[in-house]
């Protein structure tokens, strides 16, 4: 029988900053034991815990594609006790990985689909996964048109600006790049992610969903702006957070009515959420 | 299902060939009340009680509990790489558990044993443990086991079921494991006094005085339910400790926490209660739950609605009525299950005037 | 029930019909013999909830913190002297408060009580200085002052020092009270018997803060138990780390304590430790000359320095 407790162990193989202030860091991991990464096979819109002995444990998405094999990726902000201790690691340190865990973006539901992803600040790593998975020769034609909008506060903050940029170049996939306020050298749009939303995103109906992923108040004027555009509920994909412990469903904290984030979700329809409390 | 007498002039030599095969655990008298320990060498059990102010949960649920652990020091090859710390497989018999504490741990499994996923720490005790209940003759005035699919004599969860009969006790033998263990015993004759068992059951029953309605429960919407205007009135005055939950035998929630001796890290596992403000408190300093009102509520719709709603297992609780006699402000779970299962949104609140 | 009730229900429909509160904070009558549970009403027809007898040890103080409402407290003693405490240390608003005091006759333990009965109780009338106990059929009398609350026993102050509205006739202090006797037989262990005793003392703790959470000091937004940057106390149940939680405790309430025994009247497990407030509170009345909560005009000690102030622990 599997310990779900127990991590794989891992060494970190690379580490980049991934924001201008320093606040995020994209953290590359190998497994010490190669067998471990099949054990750990993923699919995009699942999260991790990311295990430092004697320190604790942090539940994180996996920013990494199921279709790129021999490391995963984990983009952390620092926060925490834990997230604060992983920024101060080095290249070659140990520590350890458990999962996946969570229930991914439903790619069953979305194949044949055409995809709209909305994206804020520091909440696109599993949006990246999805994108990369998609965009993957083999997944491509899978799906009908992709948009991406996505936007953060200053070019700096974007996550993963050299894909952003090659990815905008493709033909296969639209991208609509958006800062705050206006900034030298920026060539793509300005404004705050809803009214891009509402200016750029495709009109919803039975073929088309959408994946929203952001901080509360990107959400919260994002939604308006979907259903606007004629997104039913069940057709608005989100990913949820909550404090966690052990990630699969049994510590009992994580729960928002009947459902644990972390075993029933993160990834919910917005018309679950809406026949939830609100304790989230 | 086999019935066996044990003469109580042979209870203590059934013990004593028992103890050299499992750990014995019992309920002992602390001061003002009793508790389920480890017996020692030549202890008996205490059966004169009503129940035990803990649950025995804690006998296959540790209170706190180290899992994995690793050394920090670099000059160890498997530095920094957890290990599972393995329990240890002695078998253990626990004497004297309330039928309702028994039932109980079928309602935990429900969460530590699932198809998806299974805690080897709980199933390794559940597999190791055999229970001997004790019938309950003189229900107290908090218990309502019948008002929840329980009862003074429910044989949920257990292994072989004890009803003191004078100068016996009745065992009826309900598992392999009860007869692996009445066998060690040496308890082996047997008895026809079903229709003597069944007669003190039912007495056992109409002493029963707590009753508790369950029935609409699973049919009210979750949310309206949530949104009741009574919460307010009943979160007033608990104070948000940890007693409820620490007593309950149907709660299970927990805390993963890491701790340094030296050079050695260790993962712990210790019991942990959504009456805390830190249960849901993320690092942001965002709190889901950040009131009184908020995590009041949680715990009876988790346990007489999300639960309901979620398992075919009716309501998380086996009315042993721990909470209702040890919350230091008299918050009273069946009050507000009676509540909750009548309310429907015409009613006005009552509870103000 | 109390002869105080009427004042009290009188007291409480004027002061809400008037609107000078937006709320009452008070009892009413419990679902177990021998509890009552705090609540609170808004509207004056509702003052016949509110119940008042010897089954009202829980400190009412410790529901006043963090409110937005005006609110009208029923206070005892001990609980005025917390309320004086509460506006000493800015948590509760003078004019925002309206004390409704009662002169206290001490405050029964349901644990004393049930020892002395064979099968559980079923009922617990009062009448005058006596309780009238009903259990397994059979009833007793049982002379209050013998149940009384540890607490209440040795209580020298037992009219409320502050209020707005008093429900009752003071009540004559008891003088003749050794409080510090169970300190005093403590001191006079040695390091080893003393140390045993607090083992023993401790050992059926089970972290759940009953304790804390009863208790009207203990107000912290985040308890030093729960911070994690940097982590002072484990939270599983080594030893070291649960004495810990109830000796930092303990310190945290010296000089404010008030000895009104919602703690030992919370813990589940019967844990007498009011022994540690009781040593600190002899401390400060010994070396300083202060007791908590008297006075709204004086800061407590451990907020204040004089030159004066006794120094031989400094060896």
């Amino acid at each position: 029988m599997q310990n779900p407790y127990l991590p794989y162990p891992v060494r970190i193989d690379d580490i980049r900053i991934a924001t201008e202030d320093k606040s995020l860091k994209t953290f590359k991991f190998v497994f010490l034991d190669p067998d471990d990464e099949d054990r750990f096979a993923f699919r995009a819109g699942q999260f991790a815990e990311l295990s430092i002995p004697g320190v604790g444990e942090i539940p994180i998405g996996i920013a990494s594609s199921p279709v790129e094999k021999g490391f995963v990726t984990f983009t952390v902000f620092r926060s925490g006790v834990v997230t604060t201790h992983l920024h101060n690691m080095k290249i070659g340190d140990i520590m350890g990985i458990r999962g996946p865990l969570g229930n991914s973006y439903p790619w069953d539901l979305l194949a044949g689909k055409n995809i709209l992803i909305v994206g804020g600040g520091f909440a696109f790593t599993t949006l990246r996964s999805s994108i990369v998975y998609m965009l993957d020769p083999a997944n491509r034609p899978k799906f009908g048109d992709i948009d991406v909008v996505y936007g953060a506060r200053t070019p700096g903050m974007l996550l993963y600006k050299d894909e952003l940029v090659a990815w905008e170049k493709r033909s296969d996939i639209n991208m609509h790049l958006t800062i705050d306020a206006p900034a030298e050298g920026w060539q793509y749009n300005v404004g705050f992610t809803p009214p891009i939303t509402e200016q750029k995103a495709p009109q919803g109906d039975e073929n088309t969903y959408a994946i929203v992923c952001g901080p509360p108040v990107m959400i919260k004027f994002t939604l308006p702006v979907l259903e606007k555009l004629g997104y039913a509920h069940d057709h608005i994909i989100m990913s949820l957070e909550n404090r966690m412990k052990c990630g699969f469903g049994m510590c009992g904290r994580c729960g928002i009515g009947k459902e644990l984030v972390c075993k029933d979700g993160p990834v919910f329809t917005l018309d679950q959420i809406n026949h939830t409390p609100r304790e989230y | 299902m086999k019935l066996v007498s044990i003469d109580k002039k042979d209870w203590e030599k059934g013990i004593e060939r028992l103890r050299p095969r499992y750990r014995l655990f019992g309920p002992i008298r602390e001061k003002t009340y009793h508790a389920f320990q480890r017996l020692d060498e030549g202890q008996l059990p205490d059966l004169a009680f009503a129940n035990t102010r803990l649950s025995p949960k804690d006998i296959v649920f540790p209170q706190s509990k180290a899992i994995l652990e690793c050394s920090l020091d670099e000059t160890k090859a498997d530095h920094h790489i957890m290990k599972s710390i393995a329990g240890d497989d002695t078998p253990q018999l626990v004497l004297g558990i309330r039928p309702c504490d028994a039932s109980a741990l079928t309602l935990l499994d429900l969460n530590f044993n699932t198809d998806e996923v299974k805690d080897p720490y709980w199933i390794q005790a559940r597999e190791k443990t055999t229970f001997f209940g004790l019938a309950c003759d003189t229900p107290q005035s908090t218990c309502f086991c019948t008002s929840v699919g329980g009862g003074p004599f429910d044989e949920k969860g257990l292994d072989v079921l004890l009803v003191d009969a004078d100068d016996r006790y009745l065992a009826k033998i309900l598992t392999e494991k009860g007869a692996a263990a009445m066998q060690a015993a040496g308890w082996q004759d047997e008895s026809d006094a079903n229709a003597l068992l069944e007669r003190r059951r039912g007495a056992a029953e109409e002493r029963i005085r707590s009753v508790v309605h369950t029935d609409r429960l699973k049919d009210i919407d979750i949310l309206r339910l949530h949104g009741a205007p009574f919460w307010e009135d009943i979160s007033f005055a608990c104070i948000n400790c940890g007693t409820c939950t620490y007593l309950c035998p149907t709660c299970w929630c927990f805390d993963i926490q890491d701790e340094v001796h030296q050079k050695t890290a260790c993962r712990m596992k210790n019991w942990d209660s959504c009456m805390y403000p830190l249960f849901t408190h993320h690092t942001s300093g965002h709190n889901p739950r950040g009131t009184k009102l908020q995590r009041l509520r949680q715990r009876f719709m988790h346990k007489l609605k999300y639960f309901v709603d979620k398992h075919d297992a009716g309501i998380m609780c086996v009315g042993c009525g721990r909470c209702v006699h040890s919350c230091p402000v008299n918050i009273d779970i069946r009050h507000i299950c009676n509540l909750m299962n009548q309310y429907s949104t015409e009613d006005a609140c009552e509870a103000q005037g | 029930m109390s002869e105080h009730i009427d004042r009290i229900r009188d007291i409480a429909q004027r002061l809400l019909a008037e609107g000078r509160v937006d709320m009452i904070v008070g009892f009413r009558k419990g679902t177990l013999p021998m509890m009552n549970e705090p609540c609170f009403i808004k509207t004056p027809t509702a003052v016949d909830q509110l119940v008042w007898d010897s089954h009202c040890g829980i400190n009412l103080a410790n529901y006043l913190v963090d409110r937005s409402e005006t609110i009208g407290v029923i206070a005892k003693g001990c609980d005025s002297r917390n309320i004086v405490t509460h506006i000493i240390e800015n948590k509760v608003d003078r004019d925002k408060i309206v004390i409704i005091g009662v002169p206290c006759h001490g405050m029964v333990d349901k644990r004393k009580i049930q020892s002395l009965a064979d099968a559980e109780i079923e009922a617990v009338a009062e009448q005058k200085d006596q309780l009238v106990v009903t259990a397994g059929g059979n009833e007793m009398t049982v002379p209050k002052k013998d149940v009384l609350q540890e607490n209440c026993r040795v209580c020298i102050h037992r009219n409320p020092v502050i209020y707005d509205e008093l429900a009752g006739e003071r009540t004559e202090e008891q003088s003749d009270v050794d409080r510090y006797a169970d300190v005093h037989e403590i001191e006079a262990l040695s390091p080893d018997e003393k140390w045993h005793f607090f083992e023993d003392l401790l050992a059926p703790c089970i972290r759940c803060y009953a304790c804390r959470n009863a208790c009207p000091l203990c107000y912290c937004p985040t308890c030093f138990v729960d911070e994690s940057r940097p982590q002072w106390v484990g939270k599983g149940q080594d030893p070291t780390d649960v004495r810990t939680f109830h000796f930092l405790r303990a310190f945290h309430c010296a000089g404010r304590c008030t000895d009104c025994g919602a703690c030992e009247r919370a813990c589940p497990v019967g844990i007498n430790m009011r022994v540690f407030t009781k040593k600190l509170e002899k401390d400060c009345f010994e070396q300083y000359g202060w007791e908590a909560g008297l006075t709204l005009d004086e800061r407590p000690p451990l907020d204040t320095y004089r030159l004066e102030d006794p120094q031989d622990f400094i060896k």
